[in-house]
């Protein structure tokens, strides 16, 4: 009987883990099934401002958390989604890890030209995907750019340009947008390909001073060629929020 | 570029949380807190002092080097005194790490800040100095015998906006600067749509002239820009904005005492016209769109509702911009006072960055914080901080110097220092500084403007999602901000300043019953010991 009860427990787990397993490979290697009411991000990209929309999606990042609200990058297998002030308590930020499926509710707004899910609520749900970077260099200047706002992306071999600080002098970065800020700020930093330069940022609720990308903007020089990852931001124009910087 | 949208930390809960537990650290419930700050007979200039000060700047590189400027000049005059300058954008932030550092006894000397913020400061017993017998001490006090710079008297200090710093019986502030709201106008589509501006700026004018703004062609753009966007009226700071209305129309927000009147018949009507034009389009907000300078400087925008410091981003040729220059459209830009219900009788809010100096141990440590603060009143940092944006500076000395006059008078020179949105923005307050006001202080005022604003971000998005704003929804709303904002807490709270460390409330029933048992142990215990001891004495006669 005990012989008995052990095959039966084995094959029990067994199964369990091949159960798992075939969920993350679903959730990796097949077009995202959406839950009965949910929208396709096709249907979300589509949808009108300030109605309201109900999407499964999986964290990429957390930006920060403060009061039960949590601002959060997640994106699918078909497009990106920036969660802005989620109604969120402390002990439920904590679950979410990249790659997390959460199902949210919320109303599609757009500030500055950022298209995000705001006053949303979510639910945490089986599943797990963690998106590759897909390289977007090739859209820098293109109407393909803002098809992908908000996706985990890569810009490879760009060049730091030269921004001004506060004495007009020209440095590699700056503290806050104009330089007006210190150590701690978020950082400001050009980086130019084919002739056109962009602004990009580490956004220190994102990515704060302590961390690898802060340290590697800082030592930025002009002239340098870079290769970076982050997320597709928007404000008024494309502001990507930079998670990690290689110097070439 | 990139004046990009920082996550304004919410402070409303720490508020509260601060209220009830960062302060019983710190004074509440027996502990006696930090002794009172008594100005010392002499500073002692043979020590040295490092102070930090904690200055907020409008994400503008011209004011920090004002601050670094400044420290430096000061340091030059006192070298034993080091100042360490630590930047922020935001008052919220500054009142946040203020709250936080309080709990561990690291708050800075010297603090920009709001007299709001300053109210909950002082929940914490003598953590905040009152300044009064600074002001008038002969050596350090303003214009003192040993000041070594020349700093303004207190006759000096515009009086309104020094009154602005005193509550609860003292002056635990000083002004810094001072600023109002101004509407920044396209005058250009105003009149493109057959109207003229009036002398005065009403609500009515607004909304009418919102509402002409929405019509569209058959391809869906509006026909006053021939864009997609179109946002006519758009206010920055709605707590500003209800505030304001209110005041105008002589309604209730709160009692100088610290009740909350804003639930009112006024309130309601208010947010129904709001909801009126938040449902058109015609209206928006900061919070729902973005900064109104850039819709208005893309022509998306005619009315655009914004501090006069942030007049530098205002208009076609405006010295700083978010938005790209293929962007900007060319128009006219017209500043004048914020809309009025009576246009005879114009009333417009005080605002702006006042500075506090909190207390330590060393009394002479506070005195070398009050020397630096009194360097912020010089003409120096007051002319050159002013021209920064549309501040205005707080001293009659400064305004009244040849230099500051000439600055407003090469009004249009450039685009530069002498841009005229800037300088009309800054005439616009010097002109009207009897019509200013602010809203009472006390423990709790920061929670109530925030509520203030929140009754006009919900009420439009409701709006735009389609939802109903009727009697109904309003109560709801009334009940929800309440809650959110803990004013039903407030109102229960006495009107002080020092409210958190009076009233505790009644004992709990098991508290009673424990401290009665103990009492009535110690009774007998004593009568035991009477007994015994008149027992003994009868035993030895």
């Amino acid at each position: 009987m005990k012989r008995l009860t052990a095959l039966l427990l084995t094959f029990t787990l067994v199964f369990a883990c091949v159960g798992c397993s075939s969920k993350n490979e679903s959730a990796e290697d097949v077009a995202d099934v959406k839950s009965e009411g949910v929208m396709t991000y096709a249907e979300y990209a589509t949808a009108a401002l300030d109605s309201q929309v109900v999407v499964e999606t999986y964290v990429q990042a957390k930006q920060s958390w403060w009061d039960n609200k949590a601002t959060v990058y997640t994106q699918d297998k078909d497009g990106a989604y920036f969660l802005y002030e989620m109604a969120c308590s402390e002990e439920d930020y904590e679950k979410l890890t990249p790659g997390t499926k959460i199902k949210v509710t919320g109303y599609k707004s757009e500030w500055a030209g950022e298209v995000e899910i705001v006053d949303a609520t979510f639910e945490i749900e089986e599943g797990n995907y963690v998106a590759p970077v897909t390289d977007a260099t090739a859209w820098l200047g293109t109407d393909d750019l803002i098809k992908h706002q908000n996706e985990f992306v890569a810009f490879k071999g760009m060049t730091v340009e030269a921004s001004k600080d506060a004495d007009g002098n020209d440095v590699a970065f700056l503290y806050s947008w104009d330089g007006s800020g210190q150590d701690g700020d978020d950082l400001y930093f050009n980086a130019s390909v084919n002739g056109q330069t962009y602004t990009f940022t580490v956004e220190s609720y994102l990515c704060d001073k302590t961390t690898d990308v802060y340290a590697a903007v800082k030592a930025l020089n002009i002239g340098d060629t870079i290769d970076m990852e982050g997320f597709l931001y928007w404000y008024e124009g494309v502001n990507p929020h930079i998670t990690s910087v290689t110097t070439k | 570029m990139m004046r990009a949208r920082k996550r304004i930390l919410s402070v409303l809960l720490l508020m509260v949380l601060a209220s009830g537990s960062v302060f019983t650290l710190t004074g509440c419930h027996g502990s006696k807190g930090m002794a009172a700050f008594e100005v010392p007979e002499e500073f002692d200039s043979s020590r040295e002092y490092e102070i930090t000060f904690w200055a907020k700047n409008d994400t503008n590189r011209t004011q920090t080097a004002i601050y670094e400027q400044a420290i430096a000049d000061f340091e030059k005059l006192y070298p034993n005194i080091h100042v360490n300058l630590r930047l922020y954008t935001d008052y919220g932030k500054i009142y946040n790490d203020v709250i936080t550092n309080i709990a561990t006894n690291t708050t800075p000397n010297v603090c920009i800040t709001y007299p709001d913020h300053i109210a909950t400061y002082l929940t914490g017993i003598n953590l905040v100095v009152p300044l009064e017998e600074l002001f008038e001490n002969e050596k350090y006090g303003l214009g003192g015998s040993e000041v070594r710079f020349d700093a303004p008297k207190r006759e000096e200090i515009i009086p309104q906006f020094l009154e602005e710093c005193a509550f609860d019986g003292h002056y635990y502030a000083i002004p810094y600067m001072r600023s109002t709201e101004a509407c920044y106008i396209n005058k250009t589509y105003v009149e493109a749509l057959g109207y003229t501006l009036p002398d005065v700026l009403t609500w009515d004018f607004i909304w009418e002239v919102s509402e002409a703004a929405m019509e569209k062609d058959a391809e869906g753009n509006f026909l006053i820009n021939g864009q997609k966007v179109m946002i006519p009226f758009i206010y920055k700071s709605t707590d500003n904005m209800m505030i304001q209305m209110l005041r105008q129309k002589e309604a209730g927000y709160s009692t100088d005492q610290g009740e909350i009147r804003i639930f009112n018949d006024t309130t309601k009507d208010l947010l129904f016209t709001i909801a009126e034009h938040g449902k058109s389009g015609a209206f928006s907000t900061f919070k729902i769109s973005s900064y109104p300078a850039n819709f208005l400087n893309a022509g998306q925008c005619i009315f655009a509702v914004d501090s006069t410091a942030g007049a530098t981003w205002m208009g076609t040729n405006a010295p700083l911009s978010d938005i790209s220059q293929d962007k900007i459209v060319d128009f006219e830009t017209e500043v004048m006072e914020i809309p009025q219900f009576d246009p005879e009788n114009s009333k417009m809010i005080s605002q702006g960055p006042s500075v506090c100096v909190f207390n330590k141990d060393d009394p002479q440590e506070v005195l070398a914080s009050w020397l630096f603060v009194q360097y912020l009143l010089t003409d120096e940092v007051q002319i050159a901080y002013a021209e920064t944006e549309g501040y205005v500076p707080v001293t009659s000395k400064a305004q009244g110097t040849d230099e500051y006059q000439d600055y407003l008078a090469s009004s249009g020179e450039d685009n530069a220092a002498h841009y005229d949105i800037k300088i009309k923005a800054t005439e616009l307050l010097l002109n009207h500084i009897d019509d200013t006001f602010v809203t009472p202080v006390f423990n709790g005022s920061t929670s109530l403007r925030d509520a203030a604003g929140q009754l006009v971000e919900n009420t439009v998005k409701s709006v735009r999602r389609g939802q109903v704003v009727d009697d109904a929804y309003i109560e709801k709303l009334y009940g929800d901000v309440t809650s959110l904002y803990r004013l039903d807490q407030l109102s229960r709270q006495s009107s002080s300043p020092a409210a958190g460390k009076a009233e505790l409330g009644k004992l709990p029933t098991t508290a009673v019953v424990l401290l009665s048992s103990l009492a009535t142990v110690w009774m007998l215990i004593a009568v035991y010991v009477v007994f015994s001891f008149m027992k003994k004495r009868k035993n030895q006669h």
